[in-house]
Order: C-alpha cells, then sequence, then structure tokens
C-alpha cells in the first residue's frame, strides 16, 4: 500500500468537513475522488498532504505514519499535488517554476540538473514552447498543466491532482487524460483525481471514492459507483429524481 | 501611594489622546490594510494647525482643532487620491513607500517652513486639584475631548449609512462593491478620517506639551504600539491600547528610569504581534 | 518521450545564463561599475570624491544585503538598520574599550549581526506582510531604546575612539584611504554573494518564497528554513561595515546607529534600482547618492531637498514599481543576459 487513510476527520469551527473517511490505495492506481460541491475533497487532500492537520484519525504513506507532518515534508517523502485553483509563480519563468518541483522535491536534485529535468517534463505537458515566458502570462488550461509539470517535476509516489480538468475545453480535456493515463503508464505514479468531469474521471479510474458532506458515502469501481442509487442522490440532492432516473 | 495615583490618572488621560492617534493608524489599517506611515507628520500638521491658528487670530484652541479636523480630513482624502488609490492592490512594499514619501515631503516642507525649533501654544486652563492630587485641566479637557471624539466615531461608524458603507468594505470590497458601495470613494473617506482623527490628536496634544515639525514621529511609534495592543483594524481596541499605554507610561518610572519606557513598550510590542497578532481584546483569528 | 530526452540539452544552454556561453557576465559587468568606482578617487585625487564615493559604496553594501531579504524573499524589512547599529556598537565597544584590532572587530560585529537574525528570524519571520514589517520597526526601537540604558555601552552619550588608535593604521589621514578601500573589498563582495544567491538552488528557494509561500512549502522548500538563513545573510555586511563606519567616524551614538530613516533610504536605494536583481541595488544607490548629492547642493531645492526626494520616491512607486533595471528588463528582453 501506497497510502492509507484511517478515519480521518476535519472540523472547521462548527462544520464537520470530514468525517471517518478511511481507504486504501495499492501503488500504480488510478483513484478517483468525486462528490458534490463543498463535500471536502480539497480539505481531504489537505489532510494528506499537510496543509491541514487532520482532526481525527491517521495517514500512512508508504508505511509511515505521517499525520499532521508538514507540507514540505510530505513533497520530500514523494508526494506531490496540483492547487484546484492554481498557483503559479507568477514572476518566475515556466521553467523556473518547474525547476523549483526538481530541486525541492524528492530527489532534491541540484540546479543543472533539475532543469533538465524541467525541459523533459515541459515536453511531456506539451509547454516547451513556453519555457521563457513568465508563469502569470499564461492561460489558464497552460497554468494547470504548468501545475501538472511542477508536481511531476518532483518525480513523486503520489500524486494528487485535483480537478486539473476544470475550466478546460473538450479538446484539451482529452488531451490532459491521456497526459494523466501517460503518468501512470510511463512514469509508474500512482494518483489520486479529483474531478467533476464524470466520462473523464470514469474512464481513468480504476476505483472511485465517493463523498458527501464529508462522508464516504460510496466506493468501487467506475460502473459500480455510476450505478448507485446514494451516488446519484448525492449529486442530483433529491431521491425521488434519482429514483425516476434510476428507473429509466 | 498618592504619587502612583497620580501617575496613573495622568497617564489615563493621557492615553485618552494617544488613543485617539491610534484610531487613525488602526482605522485605515482595518478598512484597506494600508499602514500609514504619514502618520506622524500628520499628528505634527495638526499641533501647528492649532498653534498657527491660536497665535493669528487668538482663537480658542478647542475651537481651532475643529478647523484642524477638517482640514485633516480634506488632506487625508487628497493624500488617498494622490499617493495610495494607485498602489492600493499591489505589494505592502507599495502602499508603506507611498505613504513614507508623503511623510518625507510633509517633513521636508514643514522643516524647510518652520524650521525644526521647538513651539508651544500659550494657553492654559489652570489646574484642578482633587484631594492629594493636581491635574492640568488641559489634559482634563484633551481627555473629556479624546472621549467625545471616540463616542463620535463609534456613532458614525454604526448609526450612519456611510459608517455601514466603511464596515462593509473593511469587511469584504468585492462584495461591497457587488452591493452598490462605491468602494473607492469609501476608501477615500476612511484615509481622510483616519488622518482627521491624527489631527485632532495632534491638536489635544499642543495644549499641554511643546513640539517641533518632527514631535509626530514619536506618536507614530506609539500608534504603532497602542494599534498592535488593541488588534490592528479595531478602532475601539485602539482607545483600549491607548488608556495601557498610557498607564504603563504612568506606572513604569515609578519603579526603573524613565528611559526604560520605550524598552519595554517596545518589547511589548513585538511581543504581541508574536503572540496575539489579533490585539489583545481581538477574537477572530 | 526519447526524442524529447535528446531536445533537453540544447535548450538547458538557454537556462539560467551564467551557465551558458558567457557565464558571469552580468556579474563582470557590476563587478567592473563598482571597480570603476572605488578607482574614481585615485583619478582625482581629492579628498571629497572619495568621501562621495565611501558613501556610494556603502550603500551599495546596505542595499545589496537588504535585496537578498526585500527583493529575493519578498519580506519587508523596515528595521535593516538595526544590524548595522547593532553590529557597529558591538565593533566599536571590543575596538574602542577592549582594544582589539580593526579586522577582528568587523569580524565580531558581522556575527553578532548575523546572530540576532539567525535568533530574531526563529521568531518574527513567521509573521508576513506588513506585520513582519511592522515587527522590524518594533525590534529597531527596542534595540535603541536598550542601548540606550546599557552602561557598558555608553549608554546615551555612546562611545568614543581615542585618536591614538588610528596611529595603528599609519596615521589619521592614512587610515581614512585605509578604510575606503576596505569598503571597496566589501562592497565588492557583497555584490558577489548577492548574486551567487540569486543564482543558486537556495536563491531559487527564496523567489519560489516571494512569489506564493505556501505553494512554495508544497513543492518542497522548507520556508522557515531558508528565509531565516536570507535573513542571516542579509545581515552580516549590515554589521561588518557598521563597525568600519564609526570606526571612520570616531564615535558613536545610539541615534545614528539605530536611525529607522536611514533603513527606509535603503529600501528607497533597492526599489529605484530594482527589487530581486543583482545590478538593482548597485544602480539604486548610486542613482539615489547622485540625486540627493544634487538636491543638497542645488540653489533652489537645497532646503526642500528631503520633499523633493519625497515627491520623487512616490513617482517611482507609482510609475516604475520595477525599479531601473526591472523596467528595462521587462521592456528589453534581450538585455536579460547583461542586466541580471
Ligand atoms: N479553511 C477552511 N475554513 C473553513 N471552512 C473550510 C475551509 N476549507 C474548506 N472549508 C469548508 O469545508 C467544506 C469542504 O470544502 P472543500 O473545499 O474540501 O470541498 P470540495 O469537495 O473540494 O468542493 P469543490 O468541488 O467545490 O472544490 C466546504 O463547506 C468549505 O466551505
Ligand atoms: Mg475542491
Amino acid at each position: 500500500m501506497i497510502l492509507q487513510v484511517e478515519g480521518v476527520g476535519k472540523q472547521f469551527g462548527g462544520l464537520q468537513a470530514l468525517l471517518d473517511v478511511t481507504f486504501d490505495l495499492p501503488a500504480g492506481q488510478i483513484l478517483g475522488l468525486i462528490g458534490p460541491n463543498g463535500a471536502g475533497k480539497t480539505t481531504l487532500f489537505n489532510c494528506i498532504n499537510g496543509v491541514y492537520a487532520p482532526s481525527a484519525g491517521r495517514v500512512i504513506f508508504r508505511g509511515e505514519d505521517v499525520t499532521a507532518s508538514k507540507t514540505y515534508d510530505m513533497a520530500h517523502r514523494g508526494l506531490a499535488r496540483t492547487h484546484q485553483i492554481v498557483r503559479p509563480l507568477n514572476e518566475l519563468t515556466v521553467r523556473e517554476n518547474v525547476t523549483v518541483g526538481a530541486c525541492f522535491g524528492r530527489e532534491g536534485h541540484t540546479l543543472g540538473k533539475a532543469s533538465q529535468i524541467a525541459d523533459e517534463v515541459l515536453a511531456f505537458v506539451e509547454l516547451s514552447d513556453r519555457h521563457d515566458q513568465l508563469a502569470g502570462s499564461l492561460n489558464v488550461g497552460q497554468k494547470k498543466r504548468l501545475e501538472m509539470a511542477r508536481a511531476l517535476a518532483a518525480q513523486p509516489y503520489l500524486l494528487l491532482l485535483d480537478e486539473v480538468l476544470a475550466g478546460l475545453n473538450p479538446s484539451e480535456i482529452s488531451r490532459m487524460v491521456d497526459i494523466v493515463k501517460r503518468i501512470r503508464d510511463e512514469r509508474s505514479v500512482t494518483i489520486i483525481m479529483i474531478e467533476h468531469v464524470m466520462h473523464a474521471v470514469m474512464n481513468v479510474s480504476d476505483r472511485i471514492i465517493v463523498l458527501d458532506y464529508g462522508e464516504q458515502i460510496a466506493e468501487g469501481s467506475p460502473e459500480e459507483v455510476a450505478n448507485n442509487p446514494k451516488v446519484i442522490e448525492a449529486y442530483l440532492g433529491d431521491p425521488e429524481l434519482a429514483e425516476q432516473l434510476l428507473n429509466e | 501611594m498618592d504619587f502612583i495615583l497620580a501617575s496613573v490618572i495622568d497617564g489615563l488621560l493621557l492615553g485618552f489622546v494617544y488613543g485617539v492617534a491610534a484610531m487613525g493608524l488602526t482605522l485605515i489599517w482595518g478598512v484597506m490594510n494600508v499602514i500609514n506611515l504619514s502618520h506622524g507628520p500628520i499628528i505634527a500638521l495638526g499641533m501647528f494647525g492649532v498653534y498657527l491658528i491660536f497665535g493669528a487670530f487668538s482663537l480658542n484652541p478647542y475651537v481651532a482643532i475643529l478647523i484642524v479636523a477638517v482640514l485633516g480630513l480634506v488632506l487625508g482624502v487628497a493624500i488617498y487620491y494622490v499617493a495610495v488609490q494607485r498602489v492600493i492592490n499591489a505589494p505592502h512594499l507599495s502602499t508603506l513607500l507611498a505613504t513614507f514619501s508623503v511623510n518625507m515631503i510633509i517633513i521636508g516642507l514643514g522643516t524647510a517652513i518652520f524650521s525644526a525649533s521647538p513651539r508651544n501654544v500659550e494657553f492654559s486652563l489652570g489646574s484642578l486639584t482633587l484631594g492629594p492630587i493636581t491635574l492640568l485641566g488641559t489634559r482634563v479637557v484633551a481627555a473629556f475631548a479624546a472621549m467625545l471624539v471616540a463616542g463620535a466615531l463609534y456613532l458614525f461608524l454604526y448609526r450612519t449609512r456611510y459608517g455601514r458603507y466603511i464596515r462593509a468594505v473593511a469587511n469584504n470590497r468585492d462584495a461591497a462593491e457587488l452591493m452598490g458601495v462605491p468602494s473607492n470613494r469609501i476608501l477615500a473617506l476612511s484615509f481622510g478620517l483616519g488622518t482627521m482623527l491624527a489631527a485632532i490628536a495632534g491638536g489635544l496634544i499642543a495644549t499641554f506639551f511643546p513640539f517641533t515639525i518632527l514631535a509626530g514621529g514619536a506618536y507614530e511609534l506609539k500608534s504603532f504600539v497602542i494599534g498592535v495592543l488593541g488588534g490592528l483594524g479595531n478602532p475601539i481596541g485602539a482607545l483600549f491600547g491607548g488608556l495601557i499605554l498610557g498607564v504603563l507610561e504612568g506606572i513604569i518610572p515609578t519603579f526603573m528610569p524613565t528611559t526604560w519606557v520605550p524598552v519595554v513598550e517596545f518589547l511589548l510590542f513585538v511581543l504581541i504581534l508574536l503572540v496575539r497578532p489579533q490585539g489583545l481584546f481581538g477574537a477572530k483569528s | 518521450m526519447s526524442e524529447n530526452k535528446v531536445a533537453a540539452p540544447a535548450k538547458k544552454l538557454r537556462f539560467m545564463p551564467q551557465l551558458a556561453g558567457r557565464p558571469y557576465l552580468g556579474l563582470s559587468l557590476t563587478l567592473a561599475v563598482i571597480v570603476i568606482m572605488i578607482l574614481w578617487p585615485l583619478v582625482t585625487g581629492k579628498d571629497i570624491t572619495r568621501e562621495t564615493v565611501f558613501t556610494i559604496l556603502l550603500s551599495v553594501t546596505l542595499a545589496s544585503s537588504l535585496n537578498i531579504l526585500l527583493g529575493y524573499t519578498g519580506y519587508v524589512s523596515f528595521g535593516h538598520v538595526v544590524f548595522f547599529g547593532l553590529g557597529g556598537y558591538v565593533g566599536f565597544y571590543l575596538l574602542a574599550i577592549q582594544g582589539w584590532s580593526l579586522w577582528m572587530a568587523m569580524l565580531a560585529g558581522g556575527l553578532s549581526s548575523a546572530l540576532l537574525a539567525y535568533l530574531l528570524g526563529r521568531a518574527i519571520l513567521r509573521l508576513r506582510g506588513a506585520y513582519f514589517a511592522l515587527a522590524t520597526i518594533g525590534i529597531n526601537e527596542a534595540m535603541r531604546a536598550f542601548i540606550n540604558n546599557f552602561k557598558p555601552f555608553g549608554g546615551p552619550i555612546g562611545m568614543t575612539l581615542n585618536f591614538q588608535v588610528y596611529r595603528d593604521y599609519g596615521g589619521a589621514s592614512q587610515a581614512l584611504w585605509m578604510v575606503f578601500y576596505t569598503m571597496g573589498a566589501l562592497t565588492l563582495l557583497a555584490v558577489t554573494v548577492s548574486f551567487f544567491v540569486r543564482t543558486s538552488k537556495f536563491g531559487l528557494g527564496l523567489l519560489a518564497i516571494r512569489e506564493d509561500e505556501d505553494a512554495a512549502e508544497v513543492m518542497g522548500v522548507v520556508a522557515p528554513k531558508a528565509k531565516t538563513w536570507a535573513y542571516v545573510l542579509s545581515a552580516i555586511f549590515p554589521g561588518i561595515i557598521g563597525v568600519l563606519f564609526f570606526f571612520k567616524n570616531g564615535s558613536i551614538e545610539p541615534a545614528p546607529a539605530f536611525r529607522l530613516h536611514f533603513s527606509i533610504e535603503t529600501i528607497v536605494m533597492v526599489m529605484l534600482g530594482g527589487q530581486g536583481t543583482v545590478l538593482g541595488p548597485v544602480v539604486g544607490s548610486g542613482l539615489y547618492q547622485g540625486i540627493r548629492g544634487y538636491l543638497l547642493t542645488s540653489a533652489i531645492f537645497k532646503n526642500i531637498q528631503l520633499a523633493v526626494a519625497g515627491g520623487l520616491l512616490l513617482l517611482i512607486v507609482l510609475f516604475v514599481p520595477d525599479g531601473v533595471i526591472g523596467w528595462l528588463r521587462h521592456r528589453f528582453p534581450f538585455l536579460r543576459r547583461v542586466l541580471q
């Protein structure tokens, strides 16, 4: 198991954002994480990579208890992530952004080696032609790919992708889906992917977990999850409508 | 014992005036996240305003302070439009330097016009004796005036339309704008109110202390300390912060040399920034 | 995949220009400018030129040091003069009272400032934005007030140097030249350090912190450690030259040693030239001192020089926030290789 999440909960004041989330993730899988807006998906990422300390439960990464570690410790241990709202280092060039990932990530490369990796990763996400541009001047789709490149440059064992498809047009989506698959296949990186674009996440995931109001309401293969009435209810918020849809 | 009591009361009276100065600083911070580094020179301008009006027209200094207040408001609005508006969303360094450049302009012109020699307003209200304690009349009146100003500010912020606008903009500028609040004009008004409070505080201080054009600097630093004590952005907290500082200044010299007062003040300042950046009374994290 | 790997090395050369064909062009240019300044008094042979250049070199050193924190890391230290003052005081005490040599005193001054920065950094670098700026002001004022009360350092009166001390350095006038060249050497060193920080992995981490500290940490930059070392590095040279400055001055007092205005002037120089670039603080210091010198001697502006300087600062902050070098780099991208 590369990651074990055991009974993780997170409370913000009176709001229970996560409650008793538990799952294991074997190496080499793509795990889809879905759920309506505000379900706690991003919060779960934040609890795994150390942005927040969970209020309950444990996170075990590659056999070690890493609950409430610092984010940079998690990076050094081989975990990388993208942000739902992109966070480019605006005044640095695209290549410098990616070099930061390689320099300070799992391998902690020297500047020379890191810039080499940056070039390779930029080619992989098809951003090579932008390498000299300031990151702040990219468009949304390019910034998403930059986030991805930075995370990949760290050469992580586990990659957390937070809505990398949001805001992209259909052709960009299929390019990105292709990239995600290749990350797993060619680089043997395990992936957890938060996504609202259903057909995409159903297509790439080996397994899917569904969160609703902070609780894990379903888990299984894409087909199982797609046919689970609880899931449909959570998404539609109306049991009758859900039932109607199911009957069709 | 009487001696300590007298120092405490004297410190309290002064604390009200410090509080008004700090309210100006903290109001501006609270509404627009700008540390106004021209705060000190504006306090000094308030002093000189009262001095000049009193000297030229022999007006009662307290009437002069009313005029100074209006001028302070106008000056603040002008400073906002000229120096602050353009960098209001830029990194902190920009607003710090923009307001510092205003500081340099005021001090530069002020020194050229008034020189750096000390002045004082030749005005006295005698003194008040309560049992063993003797208080200077001007200080007592200044403390009452400061309470009045603080009360008026409170009423303005909580009972008037523009006060509500200011609080809305302080809370969330974008949301306020969506609801139709003219946020840029409200920011200008808030900056003007902040400088008005500084000018009033300067005017009150001028009625009992001698001063030079550079005198505002010390009160600016005190305003920082008080603002942090009371929680930056919290005008009512600033009034209490002023009282705390005033009392400290009254008490400390009774058991250690006066020169240690600023050491204690600034260490307290840094300590509070580190352990309670929301101030002694603030709840929000 | 394989084709990408082949393509990579060729592109690598265009990254960090100093690693490519002409490695240290930007640095060489900057150092050349400083060397010319150091030699200038020899050309004119006038003491007044030496004094002017000394002031500029002092500013360049302070500005370049501050730039490591302000420009690279994005933390606004308003009270940076505390390191100049503290280093100056410690060194001066060792020189004047304990009879140490100037060199050892300078070393001690630099180390004590570095130590202060290290201890402070652990605490106050947690604060962000204006809160950090305010804390640095508070620390400078607390230190000034403390030294004012600290008897071994002479309290409010400060300390003076016995004139005899200069004899060890070949007499007063000889000592002035020696101080000047020492200053020059320190300036060259400070700018070189600034360059190597800017172009190193450590420096890349600092830039990442400046742009987005949380995101940088998520990528693995150990921000608390990196910031502390940036703070320490930015404190060493101010501490060393504090000793040199007050040695030349012959006396030290709390007010000039911890003058807040002096810090802010240094910030202005960094801004003027372009924060975050190696050349910026050098150009900014020269320009600032040039303008200041002109204003101070001009018949029209002499009396209102501070106000005019304030007006200029305002124009820069409002309209050229990237400074001269930043503006040039932005306007003429091909100059980036030279103007680092
Ligand atoms: N720092 C925080 N403080 C308080 N509440 C928070 C915080 N972060 C998230 N929340 C709340 O926790 C809940 C879960 O938020 P989260 O961002 O994890 O949802 P999400 O599943 O990622 O939603 P979306 O699909 O919209 O991104 C929301 O109600 C949100 O408002
Ligand atoms: Mg989310």
